[in-house]
């Protein structure tokens, strides 16, 4: 039964995923740019049938957590009481054009949403009303995650985990300046530097002074090279 | 008949390995057309932003089989993006034998007689020595820590007018203050002077013989959509009496091989013999108060936290650059400021999966502004090798900056036990009496770097090397690699000083081949002078 739903979950994700690199590579060059044009739209995040958008809330919680948005919030599992990947904007950046990769959210967060009905039936079965992988304790997303990551496309998740990332650590669906001023979540956590009220970094004071703070190597020659 | 566009000299890419004969031929009255396939950035285009669409536009991040690539695509290439550490190769590395008996670079090229093209591109750069005064928070903990644990450790000289340098951190996306020395400041402006023309958007696909009498090779290109480069607008061929190969190790040898069949064979080691420059990347999460205390080290009321301050890269320690030492042994260890966006990289330290993710993860996030990346470079056993290319393209786009690339490493026994080594080195200097946390960067078999080499490589033997000693292809009359692909081996230290000088040692055996093949082409080793490429001729 799971080896069923695991091959039909991947043959689904082929054929959706228009860009997908496996066809990408294979086929010759007009197709390429034929399919990169008739590629499938993501669905509009306000009007997500198929459970995309919470199952890659889920997705980005269980890489970067946070806590819970609203009382019930069944995407982010809560594990943690502060902000995580989905306040940073994860789910934002998936679909953000200049990320490139919003037609193969949906068929992602399909074989996500597959391989947790067998994964964990009993919890799926237990909440109905939301996407499989949703259903999935912090624990179980977690163990899914990392089956995931080391499967044959893992490059494909890890390529969608490293946009969760780049969410959290870099707010990369927005000008870093105003997101820096602006107080955005993950660049606060990891205490990135703050620009000018102008929006531009630099002239910071940034050394310890004249005094040297180590021996030079005895052998350096020229502006500073080794001999 | 169609009309087929000619040039003397068509110049493929336009980084270091472009600019610098670029300049040189158009200088001595060659006609030249560079193609590239990245955008064109002038400095006030340049922003310090890390929303994807802006700087995903001019860095790639190319995956292959165990070795991930950050490489620069862009007019200018990875000079655009580059952290401007430019340091001389040391003495050893040019007289490697990678375990055999001959050496691995040819026997007309050792440090001595590479001096000369060093001290032409330092002071075409030009490249300044950092004072301490000018070393930045993260290179002087680093340097102290070396000191306490009894290493020595020397400020980096770098490539930039440190005077117009802000200092700001961002040097990995592009210098918005004109300060730091890429070939769009320097060698490009000089060769559209001298009336090379640039064309940026142009991905060269595939060379083969050309058609017009008195043409030795067409190249044909395809043209980018300026929002998405997977999306071609167009395509065309131009037909040269010289090609000059400088499309980087990631490109060059795709080119080539795609180019076999038309071109009648290619040498064996074209996209063989592929080095990372040995990078291998370690963190440091250091203590406050230990630097404090330990390293007598405060600024503004803390000891460090200051890891995205200053200018990327401050010092390096050459201990084991140690002639002495066993060839494969020796390594330069740096400190380095990578953005955060790589900040997936880094283990948590806590024992169990998962090790990149997760709520141990956040935590060590948080303390961001004490982490320092420290990376070695070693010497490599040029373990990577390119399979059979994409249907065009250097890789497989799959989306602005990420990519995925027919590149296979594994490393040998050797460069794992030398990253072992340069591990324990790094763990010893930055945990000494708990001064720091020492953390690996994530344990997969891939290795990310930013200076990828070797897979067209220069060489005296034939069945090792793709070039001779003079940069042209084995077999194929007019057609030079001048770029990091030309470079035999791992290099010990930031290898860009060493591809601009090798860059600038190809020119006049080019210049020779020309005269020779009835171009009127001069050389001289006139500096370029400094001015910002202000059109593309």
């Amino acid at each position: 039964m799971r080896r069923v739903s695991a091959e039909l979950t991947r043959r689904e994700l082929l054929r959706r995923a228009g860009i997908a690199f496996v066809a990408f590579q294979a086929a010759p060059a007009l197709n390429l740019a034929r399919a990169v044009a008739l590629a499938p739209r993501a669905p509009d995040p306000l009007s997500d049938a198929t459970g995309a958008v919470p199952t890659m809330e889920a997705f980005a919680d269980t890489l970067i957590p946070g806590k819970k948005r609203f009382p019930g919030d069944a995407a982010i599992a809560g594990v943690v009481s502060d902000d995580g990947a989905v306040q940073a904007g994860a789910v934002d950046l998936l679909y953000f054009s200049g990320t490139q990769i919003s037609e193969i959210i949906a068929p992602c967060a399909a074989t996500m949403n597959a391989r947790a009905a067998v994964f964990d039936p009993a919890a799926v079965a237990a909440s109905p009303s939301v996407p499989p992988f949703v259903a999935l304790s912090f624990e179980k997303r977690t163990a899914l995650v990392l089956q995931l990551f080391d499967e044959q496309d893992g490059q494909l998740w890890e390529a969608l985990g490293a946009v969760v990332f780049l969410a959290f650590h870099t707010a990369g669906h927005l000008h870093t300046a105003d997101a820096a001023l602006g107080g955005h979540p993950g660049l606060e956590w990891i205490g990135f530097p703050k620009p000018s009220r102008w929006g531009i970094w630099g002239w910071s004071p940034s050394s310890y002074g004249p005094s040297p703070l180590a021996d030079l190597h005895p052998q350096t020659v020229g502006k500073g090279s080794p001999s | 008949m169609a009309f087929i566009e000619t040039t003397d000299v068509l110049v493929i890419g336009t980084g270091f390995g472009g600019a610098i004969p670029a300049f040189r031929l158009a200088a001595g009255g060659a006609k030249v057309v560079m193609l590239e396939r990245g955008p064109w950035r002038k400095t006030s285009d340049i922003k310090q932003d890390l929303q994807l669409g802006t700087y995903t536009q001019i860095l790639d991040l190319v995956m292959g089989d165990g070795v991930e690539v950050i490489a620069g695509n862009v007019v200018g290439g990875s000079s655009v993006v580059y952290l401007a550490a430019s340091m001389r190769a040391p003495s050893f590395v040019f007289e490697r034998r990678g375990g055999g008996q001959t050496r691995l670079w040819p026997g007309a090229i050792d440090r001595g007689r590479m001096d000369k093209y060093y001290d032409l591109v330092e002071r075409a750069l030009p490249v300044s020595p950092q004072d301490w005064d000018d070393v930045s928070y993260g290179g002087g903990v680093f340097a102290a820590a070396c000191k306490r644990a009894g290493w020595t450790c020397n400020p980096v000289p770098v490539a930039v007018n440190v005077d117009q340098c802000a200092r700001c951190g961002w040097m990995a996306t592009g210098c918005r203050f004109g300060a730091k020395r890429s070939m769009i400041l320097n060698y490009l402006p000089a060769a559209v002077a001298n009336g090379a023309q640039i064309r940026e958007l142009h991905e060269v696909q595939q060379i083969r013989p050309a058609t017009t009498s008195g043409y030795r090779y067409a190249v044909d290109y395809m043209t980018l959509n300026r929002d998405d480069y997977r999306r071609p607008t167009g395509g065309n061929t131009i037909e040269a009496k010289f090609v000059i190969m400088a499309a980087g190790a990631m490109g060059t040898p795709v080119i080539l091989k795609r180019s076999a069949n038309a071109l009648g064979g290619m040498p064996d080691a074209v996209g063989r013999y592929f080095s990372p420059n040995g990078d291998h990347v370690s963190l440091a999460v250091f203590d406050d108060e230990m630097v404090q205390s330990l390293l007598g080290l405060n600024h503004d009321g803390v000891g460090y936290k200051a890891h995205a301050l200053g200018r990327s890269i401050g010092t390096t320690t050459f201990d084991k650059l140690d002639a002495d030492l066993p060839e494969g042994m020796r390594y330069a260890l740096q400190q380095i400021y990578y953005p955060p966006i790589v900040n997936l990289m880094p283990e948590d330290g806590v024992d169990g999966d998962p090790v990149w993710f997760g709520t141990d993860k956040k935590a060590l996030s948080k303390q961001w502004p004490s982490w320092m990346a420290v990376l070695a470079m070693i010497e490599d056993g040029n373990e990577g090798e390119f399979g059979t290319p994409p249907p065009w393209g250097n890789f497989t786009r799959l989306a602005s900056a990420a990519s995925l690339a027919q590149l296979t490493y594994r490393a040998s026994e050797q460069t794992i036990a030398a990253r072992a080594a340069a591990e324990r080195d790094i763990s010893d200097i930055v945990t000494k009496d708990g001064l720091a946390q020492f953390l690996r960067w994530k344990q997969t078999e891939a290795t990310l770097t930013a200076h990828p080499l070797a897979s067209c490589r220069m060489g005296d033997d034939p069945a090792t090397s793709a070039l001779d000693d003079r940069n042209q292809l084995r077999g194929h009359d007019g057609i030079f690699v001048t770029d990091a692909s030309a470079v035999p081996t791992s290099l010990c230290v930031n290898p860009s000083l060493t591809v601009a000088a090798l860059a600038e040692r190809s020119v006049p055996f080019i210049v020779d081949s020309a005269r020779a093949a009835g171009i009127d082409v001069d050389y001289d080793d006139a500096l370029p002078g400094d001015g910002e490429l202000t059109t593309l001729g």
